[in-house]
């Protein structure tokens, strides 16, 4: 991604799951200001979890590592960089046990793990894994203009309540 | 960002669960300890998400863990009153038509 950020926010939590909703309030928070949809900043919410998630879980394995969170404030787009330097996992098996659930297979055979980085491909535009002495996930979202507020009317229940 | 799951014992075989708040990897395993333990025996469970805001892999696995654990000893699990930003998730991943009962419909990530 070219061009120098407008600002740029940076946040070091440790690699704790108690830490990681305050990545996620800060990029709400920092979404919010630059003008993102509602639906938008929860699917930023959502991608910044996942990548802390697998930083606490892969690269540290309950050590007490840090993770870097930084969001590039740019005009037309948030670029969020969550960094650790636990264990690089290897990228390649990764990717290749992400994807959605299939639907077909026994139920035996329905993953458990494997959604994060699937769930973070599905809702940024632009998602890149580098691993090298820990890892570097970089993603992308462009602001949408003129998308009409949709939480709005689809609050529906699965079951009559 | 807090979860509370309160539990409540309809009877032997009929257990709700009325979950509220947000779902991730802090606080999921209090979800899965108090969900777990229950999926055996052919309990039906039903989880109400009504006062959900937020779930993410984490929380999922759980979902799916209880999932699997009620089929292989012929329980139920019944998930309702999610809302549209539960459902999106559910349908990104495809687990709206395996733990829901819908249709499976193409998604591109966007509503």
């Amino acid at each position: 991604m070219s061009g120098k950020p407008l600002d740029l926010v940076n946040l070091t939590i440790p690699a704790k799951p108690d830490y990681v909703g305050i990545a996620r309030l800060a990029v709400s928070g920092i979404a919010n200001r630059m003008g993102f949809s509602y639906d938008d900043i929860e699917d930023l919410k959502l991608a910044v979890s996942e990548a802390c998630t697998n930083a606490v879980d892969h690269a540290y394995c309950g050590g007490d590592g840090e993770i870097e969170v930084s969001c590039n404030i740019f005009s037309n787009r948030l670029e969020i960089e969550v960094v650790d330097r636990g264990n690089s996992f290897n990228i390649e098996e990764i990717e290749k046990r992400t994807g959605p659930i299939e639907v077909g297979p026994t139920m035996n055979a329905l993953r458990e793990r494997g959604l994060g980085v699937f769930l973070m491909r599905s809702l940024m535009d632009h998602v890149d894994i580098k691993g090298d002495n820990g890892v570097i996930v970089t993603m992308t979202k462009y602001i949408r203009k003129g998308v009409v507020e949709s939480h709005v009317k689809s609050s529906t229940s699965f079951t009559n309540r | 960002m807090n979860l509370s799951v309160q539990e409540k014992i309809e009877n032997e075989k009929e257990i709700t669960y009325v979950v509220s708040g947000e779902i991730d990897v802090y606080t999921a395993p209090k979800l899965r300890e108090k969900l777990l333990p229950r999926c055996q025996g052919g309990t039906t469970i039903t989880i109400d998400f009504t006062d959900v805001e937020y779930i993410d892999s984490t929380g999922l696995s759980v979902l799916i863990g209880a999932y699997k654990a009620q089929g292989q000893t012929g329980g139920k699990l019944i998930l309702k009153g999610m809302n549209a930003r539960l459902q999106r998730i559910f349908r990104i991943t495809n687990l709206n038509v395996i733990m829901l009962n819908e249709e499976k419909v193409q998604e591109d990530g966007r509503q």
